[in-house]
């Protein structure tokens, strides 16, 4: 045993030219970042006002960086898939096999836990609490150790593009491939390690946001008046609570496995693969809705709001809510019906399965009647809500299909699931996100984005969708299966060179993306949200200044309906002043900032590196440091600061004045 | 439409928030009515759902471990390994560990700072010993050619009861933490709070130990 384990000069990828450049751009990216930041003088503001910062709407929005670069590194996998495919008929492309592996599997494991996770919960922080009518969310600290240690994941996986490899047993390392004896690597390794630490921080962020949601309400805020987007929040959460330690049991298990010998999943003494099977998808079919369910609370908002009108069946909402969030516990199976459990059990799974597309028809429905008869405003966000409905039924339907038993054994590993689940995850989660993203962003940094360079994205990315996944639609019934590195069936090729062209056009979506973001962050002087409230919302968040002040509220709002702040624009419309008089203003006490997130995180990634590379001295050093990070937080005498009662007055009436000058002007929508 | 209350026109803060709650304030209840529940309440809350993770963690252990029992590949059963009388006195240290832990919550109740020592101080005596006992019976089995590597039963049983076993090993370094707090620190709410969060722990193990006890220990001599 050496003092470095298992690591040495080998780990570098110095003979293959495609890892070897790009990590070391991504390398000199973030140097180049880094420094330009310390040149700038910027190190102590980003340390005190962000890296330390347990505001709820700061590690919101850090969620949403994290999300969209891992998503641009995820998107980069993606085309070199297309690519790939595009050009590998009857020969052997760019990428060599085991690379490509590495691509798809880092391509799943980065979209679903490092881009459409931290996504959703970095919207569900900036928003739930402010939809709540509260101060932060239940448990502040831990929300900042949640989200770094979501980073630490992140890092991890980002680290094994030049330390070493990644997986390449596809998103979800099935055994008995994924065991000792067929990947004696470190892939594994990484993928499991950096998944146990994130999943940690998702955990904690369930337990966090079901006791906010559930024990810190603004007065009056009873179940039946909290906004959609909370109850799916609610729903999305208790499905983490419930799902995410089934992951970890059952990746420990895996791990135990490699590291030590056991038996659960290999194909000796006993081991049972198929328990991994049924374990890992007990938690993926729930991952499910914990993605999408938050989108179906973004939709509700969106529409309602650019439709001018409260959300039609809000009861029903929360009842087809509530129903997917059990009945995603019900399905699992359906995910390997060629194991051979029967008919019987295929047969209760099929239907099940059908079942859930129930409560997501219900929704549509409330969507579509939310529309009729309202005055429909087509704002980007609006425009990715209409995108959304229309793609994703098709998402649905082929779900249905894929849920028939006799069809999903022509169809298992098929493109054409990997078409239905890009459907219902592009069109579903990632346009949700894109219209939160959109419809929220002024609440967050207090300017609207570009609009025409938003609806540019819109179209692109709709229309490059489909050019992207219809082919695979198509190919999948012409037999084709997932995750070919090449082929040689002649039927395939146009359609593959098809989608290369749909990915093409994703890619000027996330250019205009980009272009957005600059554009509107250059000219945000005159796209200033001065009011707090750009859409004409109808929910508290709409209620604060934008961004709001640290305390989110001078006072808590006092809630009689549903739509607590459409009442309040009511009142002041019909009585010519704002709803609430000036209060007296009180010194608030905010949770104070704390390095302890990010310390922890830097132990994580410390014990998660030594132990996949078996550097055993360095993991004991990162769990004592662990330990001790935890008795120093513990120790800790004071945990708020005070912010004066002036300061609170200030800020407050900055925002009143603004909102009494529009509302002389009838500017308040 | 209703108007927005009295409370809010006269712009005071009814529910005192960031504060003590003063004389005369509505009674926090966090079903909605009165706005965000207080402290206590919270931290207890989000402390119950994290025991309640802790057991769906346990739980696939379990399934793991209910799948696989009779996956022995030759190797040895639960009848021949497993000896009650051990495991009885372990199940006596953590449930007499548990009823002193209650006693330490009286004394936190009563503020004796001795007695609240005194309790710990015992409950981590017991708590030790299981674990002492535990590292033991997991030694025999080693020793006899019955370690986790031998077959799939064997994997799913070390890693089942060791996963209890490394709980009440973090329950012991908490608990060490826990009373170097009261020591330092006295009585001060955020302590009384960390204390309800470790009874929460401490008593949820036993109640997992019983599962074990029970789902492991005695089916498994029981059935062939």
């Amino acid at each position: 045993m050496t003092l470095l384990g298992k690591l040495s000069w080998q780990a570098l990828p110095l003979t293959e030219p495609i890892p070897l450049y790009s990590g070391a751009a991504v390398g000199l990216i973030l140097v180049a970042i880094i420094a330009w930041v310390a040149i700038r003088g910027y190190l102590p503001y980003i340390w005190r006002e962000w890296i330390t910062s347990v505001d709820h709407k700061r590690i919101g929005v850090m969620y949403c960086i994290l999300a969209w670069v891992m998503l641009l590194r995820g998107f980069i996998d993606a085309m070199m898939m297309r690519a790939q495919q595009a050009v590998a008929y009857r020969a052997p492309g760019f990428l060599p096999p085991s690379h490509f592996d590495q691509v798809f599997s880092a391509h799943g494991t980065i979209m679903i836990f490092f881009v459409a996770m931290p996504f959703v919960i970095g919207l569900m922080n900036i928003i739930v609490p402010l939809q709540l009518g509260v101060r932060d969310v239940a448990f502040p600290t831990l929300n900042s150790v949640s989200f770094w240690l979501t980073c630490a994941g992140a890092l991890l996986v980002n680290i094994s593009l030049v330390v070493g490899e990644f997986a390449r047993t596809g998103w979800l390392p099935y055994p008995p491939l994924s065991e000792l004896a067929y990947s004696p690597g470190v892939g594994i390794d990484y993928y499991c390690w950096a998944i146990q630490i994130s999943g940690i921080g998702t955990l904690m962020t369930g337990i966090n946001f079901v006791t906010t949601i559930l024990k810190m309400r603004a007065p009056g805020m009873q179940y039946t008046r909290m906004p959609v987007f909370c109850w799916t929040a609610l729903a999305s959460n208790l499905l983490i609570l419930a799902a995410f330690p089934v992951l970890t049991g059952t990746l420990a298990m895996l791990l135990l496995d490699r590291y030590l010998g056991f038996h659960f999943f290999t194909n000796t003494a006993g081991g049972n693969s198929m328990i991994f099977m049924n374990l890992i998808w007990a938690w993926g079919h729930p991952e499910v809705y914990i993605l999408v369910l938050p989108a179906f609370g973004i939709y509700s908002e969106v529409v309602s709001t650019f439709s001018s009108k409260p959300l039609f069946g809000y009861r029903s909402m929360v009842y087809a809510t509530m129903a997917i969030c059990l009945i995603s516990f019900t399905v699992w199976l359906h995910h390997f019906f060629t194991m051979g459990a029967g008919a019987d059990v295929n047969a209760f799974f099929g239907i099940m399965s059908m079942i859930i597309a129930i409560p997501t028809g219900v929704k549509i429905f409330n969507w579509l009647f939310t529309m009729f008869g309202g005055t429909v405003r087509f704002k980007t966000p609006m425009l990715w809500s209409i995108g959304f409905m229309l793609s994703f039924m098709v998402g649905g339907m082929t779900g249905v299909m894929l849920a028939i038993p006799p069809a999903d054994f022509q169809l298992h590993n098929s493109v054409f699931l990997v078409a239905h689940f890009h459907n219902v995850i592009i069109a579903g989660v990632l346009f949700g996100i894109f219209a939160g993203y959109t419809y929220w962003f002024p609440k967050a940094f207090g300017f609207v984005l570009d609009e025409t360079l938003g609806k540019w994205a819109f179209w692109l990315w709709n229309i490059g969708f489909w050019v992207a996944w219809g082919p695979g639609y198509i190919t999948g019934l012409e037999g084709m299966t997932r995750r070919l590195q090449h082929y040689d069936v002649a039927e395939w090729h146009p359609w593959m060179v098809v989608a290369a062209v749909g990915v093409l056009i994703i890619l000027c979506a996330v250019i205009v993306q980009i272009a957005q973001l600059v554009v509107s962050i250059r000219t945000r002087e005159r796209r200033r949200d001065v009011t707090g409230d750009p859409w004409g919302g109808r929910n508290l968040e709409w209620a604060t200044a934008s961004p709001p002040p640290p305390f989110n509220f001078a006072v808590l709002p006092n809630v009689h309906d549903q739509e607590p702040y459409w009442d309040m624009k009511i009142y002041a419309r019909e009585t010519g002043h704002l709803a609430t008089p000036e209060p007296d203003y009180q010194p608030i006490a905010v949770p104070r900032n704390t390095p302890t997130g990010f310390v922890t995180a830097f132990f994580a990634v410390l014990t998660g590196f030594s132990l996949i590379w078996h550097i055993w001295w360095l993991v004991m050093v990162g769990l004592v440091g662990a330990y001790v990070t935890f008795v120093v937080f513990a120790w800790r005498d004071h945990d708020e600061v005070m912010i004066p009662a002036e300061e609170v007055a200030r800020l407050d009436r900055a925002n009143r004045a603004a909102r009494t000058a529009a509302l002389q002007q009838g500017a308040l929508a | 439409m209703s108007a927005p209350s009295s409370a809010l026109r006269t712009g005071q803060d009814p529910y005192h928030l960031g504060h003590a709650p003063a004389t005369g304030v509505p009674e926090y209840t966090g079903h909605g009515a009165g706005g965000p529940a207080p402290k206590r309440v919270v931290v207890g809350y989000g402390f119950w759902l994290f025991i309640l993770t802790d057991v769906i963690l346990f739980a696939s252990f379990f399934a793991a471990y209910a799948v696989l029992v009779h996956a022995r590949a030759g190797g040895p059963g639960p009848r021949d390994l497993f000896d009650l009388r051990t495991t009885e006195i372990e199940t006596a240290c953590l449930l007499l560990s548990s009823f002193t832990c209650g006693l330490a919550s009286i004394a936190v109740a009563r503020r004796s700072l001795l007695w609240t020592e005194v309790a710990l101080a015992v409950t981590g005596l017991l708590g030790a010993t299981f674990i002492g006992i535990e590292i033991h019976e997991f030694a025999r089995l080693v020793a006899v050619g019955a370690g986790p590597d031998r077959s799939a039963f064997l994997s799913a049983f070390f890693t089942l009861v060791g996963c209890h076993g490394v709980h009440v090993t973090a329950g012991l370094l908490w608990l060490g933490t826990m009373m170097a707090q009261f020591r330092a620190k006295g009585f001060a709410q955020n302590i009384r709070h960390r204390y309800l969060c470790y009874s929460l722990f401490w008593h949820a193990l036993d109640i997992i130990w019983i599962g074990i006890f029970s789902g492991v220990y005695i089916i498994g001599v029981l059935m062939q």
